[in-house]
């Protein structure tokens, strides 16, 4: 179904199309709005980076709003005006930003990828205190985690779902991309839920 | 160390358990869920399996709810 376009959105896309100074300057706006975009996630995530200065941080948002730049030209024909252009445009900015201080933030840390990761914390939570129920389905998952996954479906599920890695990490290291790596972590989850229900451990789930 | 709490444990290793798009679709549909949440429209429907995305993938519910602060100027729901 095609979308009429707002008349903002129609004046991006043709003068992004254009040719001469018509292009240049909204070339111009556009690294403008993707800098914004860019400039906001490493405000959000200054926190989390106590050991970049601020001209490190602002060479992170320029860089990101270089790359997005790249980015929203090379898929200027997939905007099907189903939001603000402004709006499509900002997740290019905010994405790069957030990918970039994501690999920053674990720039030169060892990435925890062993079974170990798993079991000192399968023992840590094994307290006294907890629902028998709850208790029984934690072993369970240990279990299936052991002896149902791939060797490379735990390597991922350790990292991402225990150790807290991020996944653009990961996916960096392991030379392989976000949207694979989800799809393994999310195959490892429904074979443990698929072992869990068989074993009338929790219902069944809506998508397998 | 703190005690992580089971129930999260639980939830990050066994995910949302029901159908979801990927990653790839995620971000090609997010800039239109968002602008729908803002508009009070129902974008769960417009969207099917975004939501329950969001919620098993840290990174993508981190970008969607950087987009919807900046583009609505308040916090993600």
């Amino acid at each position: 179904m095609e979308t009429p376009l707002d008349t903002e959105s129609q004046e991006w896309l043709r003068d992004l199309r254009a040719t001469g100074s018509v292009h240049d300057t909204a070339v111009a706006r556009l690294h403008t709005l993707l800098l914004r975009a860019a400039r906001v996630e490493v405000r959000r995530r200054r926190p989390t980076l106590p050991h970049l200065r601020g001209d490190d941080l602002e060479d992170v948002a320029v860089q990101a709003a270089n790359d997005a730049l790249m980015s929203v030209l090379a898929h200027l024909d997939d905007f099907r005006g189903l939001s603000r252009f402004t709006t499509w445009v900002y997740k290019f900015g905010l994405y790069e930003a957030a990918v970039k201080l994501r690999r920053l933030s674990w720039q030169g840390r060892e990435l925890p990828l062993e079974p170990e990761s798993w079991e000192v914390l399968a023992s840590s939570l094994a307290s006294p205190e907890q629902e028998a129920e709850q208790s029984e389905l934690l072993t369970s998952v240990t279990r299936a985690i052991d002896e149902m996954l791939t060797p490379q479906q735990r390597k991922v599920l350790v990292a991402l779902a225990v150790n807290g890695v991020p996944i653009d990490v990961l996916a960096d290291r392991l030379g392989t991309t976000r949207g694979a790596l989800y799809k393994t972590l999310h195959d490892a989850r429904a074979k443990l839920r698929r072992h869990l229900a068989a074993n009338g451990l929790m219902g069944e789930t809506k998508e397998l | 160390m703190e005690r992580p709490d089971p129930k999260q444990v639980l939830g990050r290793l066994l995910g949302p358990g029901e159908r979801e798009v990927g990653c790839d679709e995620c971000f090609a549909e997010l800039d239109r869920y968002v602008e729908l949440e803002l508009a009070g429209a129902d974008a769960n429907a417009a969207v099917p399996g975004l939501r329950a995305h969001l919620s098993g993938c840290p990174a993508c519910r981190e970008d969607y709810e950087s987009l919807r602060a900046l583009v609505g100027g308040g916090h993600a729901s």
